[in-house]
Order: structure tokens, then C-alpha cells, then sequence
């Protein structure tokens, strides 16, 4: 090394993420960060996609490593390109997305001094982040971005942030290696079998049992997926998925229940009510699946596998814990079902399956579509026909969402077969979220059909980066479910707040088709019925990116609904339905 | 689930690294995540300054309690989480400085009092002390309470550093 010129921080650091097999990195230029975009702009095997604001690059590195399994890479500049960056670290922490934000800082020697452009990112995004990072010396740059990267990808998956002072990058740095074991975090992966053993006595000889299965085994890894349908298929048990975790099992299998929770299916959320024994894998019993805690699933011997165990015993104690990966977890499950003699009670099962499909029978995601022309389009039916007609060509598809009814619309209706195909804001619920992180999807799948199904409202909180699509040539579409209302917002005020819909109508929109065709993209609309299915295939013809704009029946509410602070078994039914268990308290008024 | 519902004190140590921030980590946990601290010490505790070792005294369910060790526990730089009031007897030890102002009967007194907690005077003016007191949380409380009505000016604690008994380490 002596004979080679020193490298300078900024070369350490790309050299480093070479080595990590970085690709791509999704960011935004800035004085702190000028030595790291010099640096990039002299070498060609990593690509630096611009974003059109900060945040737009967290969420498209969300949408990268959600997608290919891969660690997400972000890089901003120091104060407010750090700031900005905030709400997609805390979603990516939320929905345990690998990712690694380098963030621009002041020269070491003005940090503290409120120099121009500085902010105290890693006191800021502390609590946004798995681990944070900031670089003080620069023997121990490269060593962090190892280290990160570790970080970010081990356990339970997350978000870290590398601060980065100037001087550190554009100072001579050393090229130190990490050490070979990371001296403090090694989570557990593998399951302790005694436990194991436990959960296959409980699954055997279960007379109700129910599989709930959420992001965790996506995070696994495909096999680990692979692995899930295996066991539910061995086993015969019903399966219902999280909304992190919908393409983890087929949808298409008649096993699937469909999503459970607050806007899941009758069946399922029923079946979670009523099951005596509940494998939960890779789900972290959240608010918006277990509604009333201490009215949810209280017949079952619950099972809980998680690599975090954090969240075992967080909402809902637990007979069985098991911290361990998940695909590992099931690989082992797998072994001890098919080596224990026992048979699992075929006549309870069968009768279960039976009361099951009594709940199936309601069909509580029904809606009825006025096929007249000249009829509105009900928002369901668009999701629907975008589904059956992207699936009839054959493409590749991967749908994104923003946060809203749409997405619920889109989780109910589009059926996921395999995992990494759905990208959306489960835990943080950010508007914004689906139009970058389409974008991050369509640079790691170039030939695949990516949709942001979206609403108007929602995805006016990053339109901005419809100039990158136009600039990298992405052919994103998006599909905007119009109903000119924040539709969730709308339909909590219509059912809790006494129909005042306060501040949620969408005023004042865009005309989005003017809007595609001032970002270089075709703008298209469907305001009936029978325009429809031509909207939607023009749209997949198009070589260019897209936005649809569709509208949509205003007053549609998304239903099934478990109303906060209400248990399984007093979900609220669409008005296809004549009976609903519909108990709205004050209690719940006030809740999220 | 009732045992799981009854609230109790817990005496938790942690093993870090020492470096810049994981106090605020530690901190930080407990305030973004609504759980109370009665008391906290840190320090490095080795002779290179590698590692600290954050002693917390908390109050929960043992459904919060358990919940606590496993936030901590995935905490990056945190090597060890032990609970030290559940996993066997431990020793805790609180030092206070304690100031009481007063002349006459009630400055005997303090001193009598002082003596029989095997408090030391650490500063004295013909008008205060300051006494030095060691021991567990209560009897530095008990001391504190008898101070009141003598003079009691100012109080400075340590918060509680502990130690399991026997062989046991972190």
C-alpha cells in the first residue's frame, strides 16, 4: 500500500462500499457531501440515482432492498438533507428495512458551533434508526461502513445512519478491515429446538388452529417463504398474512384467509378470534391486528416466532417464544412435525375448515360495480381489474402504495403469489411512501411492471419525483384512486365524528394528466365505467411513466373494519352486508 | 396473567461499550418508550475504558420489566443486560452528600443522628455539615427524612451502583 497515494476519506468510503456489492446509491448533493460526489463522479461501478428531495431517496432505497432482499443506500448532505431524511428512516425502522444513510456534517472542527447546514443528526435520528454512527477519526471510516452494513441486514433488519464530517472525507484515510465478529451485536438465529418441540406438541393437538404469518419471513429471505407454504401445506392449517407479510404465503392457495386485521378479511380475523392454537411467525401483534388486547384470541396456546425479542411478549403474552430467524424457525418446525408420530385431529380440523368456510361464504370484501355506462367506478373494482389485467399478460408486477384507502383497497384485491412483490408503509403509514419507493423497485427490476397505486392526495406529498422518473426513464405507473377526499381520514370522520369532514376534502388538486405531461410522462384518465379497462391497458402499453388518474365513487368506505378499540368479532361489514357487530366507543374514539 | 400485571422495583445492570452516545441510547430507550427511571449510574469500569457499566433501577410490570431488558438488550453496543433483583440476591449502594444548616440543640442532634448511621463529616462551619452516608436506597432515604427537621439544606446522591452476590458476573 505505501507505494499507492493516500486515498482520501471520500475513496475509502466508495471503496468500502464496493466491497459490500453496493450497486446503487439513491441521494442528493450538498456542501458536506461535495469530496463524496467528486469521488463518485470519478469511478463507474456504483450509480448515483438524483432524487428530487431527500426524503424521496430513503423511501426509494426502501423500495430497492424491499424488493431484491439487498441493504438500501442513501446519501444526503448535512442538515437538512439529513432532516428530510428523517420520516424515511422511521419508516424504514418501523417495517424493518435494510438500509444505510450516509448523511453529510460539518468539518469536525465546527461541529457544535451551529455552522451553516449543521444539525445533530445522530441526536436526531437516534431514535429514527437501528444504530447511528457518527465518523471522528479517519481510521475507523471504513471499519463503520462495514459495520453498518452488518448492522443493517443482521437481526432484525433496519435503518443506520453514518455521519460523515467533512474533514473525515476529504482527509486521507487508512483502509482498516472490521474485525471478524462484531464485539457486541451477534443476534440469535437459530431456534432452540426444546421449543420447538413444544410448539409442535401445542400445533398437533390443536382442534382450531391458525397460522399468522407476517414481514419477518420476507425479511428471511424467499426460502424462508417457500418454507411457510411447505408447512402450512404439511399441515393443512389455515394461513392468513399481515399486510407486511402479504406474498410471504400464495394468495391463491385455499388455505389463505387473506390479510387479517383491521381492514382483513371476515375469515380471517374470525379464525384468529376463535382458533385454540395460533403460530404466529415474523408478526409483531400490532395495534392494527389484534385490536381490543384483551379481547383478542383468547382461547389459543400461542406460539410466537421472532429474531427480535423484543417483540415477543410486547402486546400479547405468550405460551411459546421462539428468537430466531424465521426461515431457520420453520426449516426446524418442519424437521420435528415430520419426525413426530402424532397425528393432528383430522375430524377437528375438518370441522374448523367447515366453520371457516361458513365465514368465507360471507364474502366480506364484496362490492358491487354498476357496469352502465357512464357509471362511477368503484375504487375496489379499479384495483380488481388492474390486478386481473396485469396478471393476464404475464409481466412481472410489483405494486407499491401510498397510505390511505387505496392501500387497503390494493391489499384486499391485488393477490401476491410470491414475497418481495408488495411494497408499502405498514408501520409509519407515510403518505408519499409509493411513488419513490416505485421508483427504487423499477432501478433494481428495470423490465418489470412496477404500479404506485396511489391517491390524490397522498401522492402529492412527493411528486416531485416524478422528475426522476422522467430523468432515469422509469416507466413507473401510477395509479391514482381519485375520490378528492383524504378517503381514510373522510371515512373515520363520516363513522367516529359525526359525518364533519374537517380539512379532508382534496381542494384545489392538480389536473394530474397536465401534471404527467409537464414531468415528460402521459397522463391518462378514466371518469367512468367503461372507460376503464382501456385506461388501464394504454397504461401498461406505455413505454413512458404514467399517471392515471381515476376517478372514483367519493363516498366508498373501505370495509371490512375492526373499529379501534374493538375486538375480531365486532368488525364492521360493508353495506353489502345486512348485520353489523358495529360498536364504535368513546374509548375507541380515542384511539389511533 | 395476573402476576404479569403486579408492579415491582427491578435493579438492572448493563455492560456497553463506552463509547460517544449510548447513554443518550440508554436514555432515550426509556423516554421514547414511556418507561421510568427511579435512578441511574454510569461509569467506565475497566482499566483501558472500553466498557461502562449502566446501572438503572426501574419500576414496572413484569410484562414492562421484561420489555425493558429486551429493548436494551438489542441496543447495538450493549454486551450484557442483567436483571440483578430477579436472577438472585444482589448488593445496591446509594452515596449521598447531605447538607444541614442549624446551631445549637438541633446541630447536636444532626451530629447524633449522623453517628448512628455511621454517616461521616466530610465538611463542617460552625453553622453546617456535610455528612457523607453510604448504603442501600432506604436507609440513605430513612437519614434524609430525620435531616428534615434539623436543618436539611441540600441533598446530592449517586443513584444506585450494584453487584450480584456470590460468583456471579455480568
Amino acid at each position: 500500500m505505501s507505494a499507492e497515494a493516500p486515498q482520501s476519506g471520500a475513496e475509502i468510503l466508495l471503496r468500502a462500499l464496493k466491497e459490500q456489492g453496493v450497486e446503487v446509491i439513491f441521494g442528493y448533493p450538498g456542501g458536506a457531501v461535495l469530496p463524496i460526489y467528486d469521488a463518485i463522479f470519478n469511478q463507474n461501478s456504483i450509480r448515483h440515482v438524483l432524487v428530487r428531495q431527500e426524503g424521496g431517496a430513503v423511501h426509494a432505497a426502501e423500495g430497492y432492498a424491499r424488493s431484491t432482499g439487498k441493504v438500501g443506500v442513501v446519501l444526503v448532505t448535512s442538515g437538512p438533507g439529513a432532516t428530510n431524511a428523517v420520516t424515511g428512516l422511521c419508516d424504514a425502522l418501523m417495517d424493518s428495512i435494510p438500509i444505510v444513510c450516509l448523511t453529510g456534517q460539518v468539518p469536525t472542527h465546527l461541529i457544535g458551533n451551529d455552522a451553516f447546514q449543521e444539525a445533530d443528526t445522530t441526536g436526531i435520528t437516534r431514535p429514527a434508526t437501528k444504530h447511528n454512527y457518527l465518523v471522528k477519526r479517519p481510521e475507523d471510516l471504513a471499519r463503520v461502513v462495514h459495520e453498518a452494513f452488518y448492522v443493517a441486514r443482521s437481526g432484525r433488519p433496519g435503518p443506520v445512519v453514518i455521519d460523515l464530517p467533512k474533514d473525515i472525507v476529504i482527509n486521507p484515510a487508512p483502509y482498516n478491515e472490521p474485525a471478524a465478529q462484531h464485539k457486541s451485536y451477534r443476534p440469535r438465529t437459530e431456534p432452540d429446538l426444546g421449543q420447538i418441540a413444544k410448539a409442535v406438541a401445542i400445533l398437533k393437538q390443536a382442534k382450531r388452529p391458525m397460522i399468522y404469518a407476517g414481514g419477518g419471513v420476507i425479511n428471511s429471505g424467499p426460502e424462508a417463504s417457500a418454507l411457510l407454504t411447505k408447512f402450512a401445506r404439511a399441515t393443512g392449517f389455515p394461513i392468513t398474512n399481515t399486510l407486511m407479510g402479504l406474498g410471504a404465503y400464495p394468495a391463491s392457495d385455499p388455505q389463505f384467509l387473506g390479510m387479517l386485521g383491521m381492514h382483513g378479511t371476515y375469515e380471517a380475523n374470525l379464525a384468529m378470534h376463535g382458533c385454540d392454537a395460533l403460530l404466529a411467525v415474523g408478526a409483531r401483534f400490532d395495534d392494527r391486528v389484534t385490536g381490543r388486547l384483551n379481547a383478542f384470541s383468547q382461547g389459543s396456546r400461542k406460539i410466537h416466532i421472532d429474531i427480535d425479542g423484543s417483540s415477543i411478549n410486547k402486546n400479547v403474552p405468550v405460551e411459546v417464544p421462539v428468537v430466531a430467524d424465521a426461515g431457520k424457525a420453520l426449516a426446524a418446525l418442519i424437521a420435528a412435525w415430520d419426525a413426530d408420530d402424532a397425528k393432528v385431529d383430522a375430524p377437528a380440523l375438518a370441522a374448523w375448515w367447515r366453520q371457516i368456510d361458513t365465514w368465507r361464504e360471507k364474502d366480506s370484501l364484496k362490492f358491487t360495480q354498476d357496469m352502465t355506462p357512464g357509471a362511477v367506478i368503484k375504487p375496489q373494482y379499479a384495483v380488481q381489474r388492474l390486478y386481473e389485467i396485469a396478471r393476464a399478460r404475464g409481466q412481472e408486477v410489483y405494486i407499491t402504495t401510498e397510505v390511505g384507502q387505496h392501500q387497503m383497497w390494493a391489499a384486499q384485491h391485488f393477490k401476491f403469489e410470491q414475497p418481495n412483490r408488495w411494497m408499502t408503509s405498514g408501520g409509519l403509514g407515510t403518505m408519499g411512501y409509493g411513488l419513490p419507493a416505485a421508483m427504487g423497485v423499477q432501478i433494481a427490476h428495470p423490465d418489470a411492471l412496477v404500479v404506485d397505486i396511489a391517491g390524490e392526495a397522498s401522492i402529492l406529498m412527493n411528486i416531485q419525483e416524478m422528475g426522476t422518473l422522467s430523468q432515469y426513464k422509469l416507466p413507473v405507473k401510477v395509479f391514482i384512486l381519485n375520490n378528492e377526499y383524504m378517503g381514510m381520514v373522510r371515512q373515520w370522520q363520516e363513522l367516529l365524528h359525526g359525518g364533519r369532514y374537517s380539512e379532508s376534502y382534496s381542494a384545489a388538486l392538480p389536473d394530474f394528466v397536465k401534471l404527467a405531461d409537464a414531468f415528460h410522462a402521459t397522463g391518462m384518465r378514466a371518469t367512468s365505467i367503461e372507460q376503464l379497462d382501456d385506461v388501464i391497458n394504454a397504461m401498461l402499453d406505455c413505454p413512458t411513466a404514467v399517471i392515471a388518474d381515476i376517478a372514483v365513487d367519493q363516498k366508498e368506505n373501505c370495509f371490512p373494519m375492526i373499529p379501534s378499540g374493538a375486538a375480531h368479532n365486532e368488525m364492521i361489514l360493508g353495506p353489502e352486508h345486512e348485520s353489523s357487530g358495529a360498536i364504535i366507543t368513546d374509548a375507541g374514539m380515542a384511539l389511533v | 396473567m395476573s402476576d404479569l400485571m403486579t408492579m415491582r422495583s427491578a435493579t438492572i445492570s448493563v455492560l456497553v461499550d463506552n463509547e460517544a452516545g449510548v447513554l443518550a441510547r440508554v436514555t432515550g430507550l426509556f423516554s421514547g418508550r414511556g418507561y421510568n427511571i427511579d435512578s441511574l449510574t454510569v461509569a467506565p469500569v475497566d482499566a483501558d475504558g472500553a466498557h461502562s457499566r449502566i446501572n438503572i433501577v426501574t419500576t414496572g410490570t413484569a410484562m414492562v420489566i421484561e420489555q425493558i431488558k429486551a429493548q436494551l438488550d438489542r441496543l447495538v453496543p450493549v454486551h450484557r443486560v442483567s436483571d440483578l433483583t430477579q436472577e438472585g440476591p444482589h448488593v445496591a449502594r446509594e452515596m449521598a452528600l447531605i447538607k444541614v444548616i442549624g446551631t445549637g440543640e438541633k446541630r447536636v442532634e444532626a451530629l447524633r443522628i449522623a453517628d448512628t448511621f455511621r454517616a461521616r463529616v466530610v465538611d463542617t462551619t460552625t453553622g453546617s455539615f456535610v455528612f457523607e452516608l453510604t448504603g442501600a436506597t432506604e436507609k440513605l432515604d430513612a437519614f434524609i427524612v430525620l435531616m428534615q427537621d434539623l436543618g436539611l439544606a441540600e441533598v446530592s446522591r449517586t443513584g444506585v451502583a450494584a453487584l450480584a452476590r456470590g460468583v456471579r458476573t455480568i
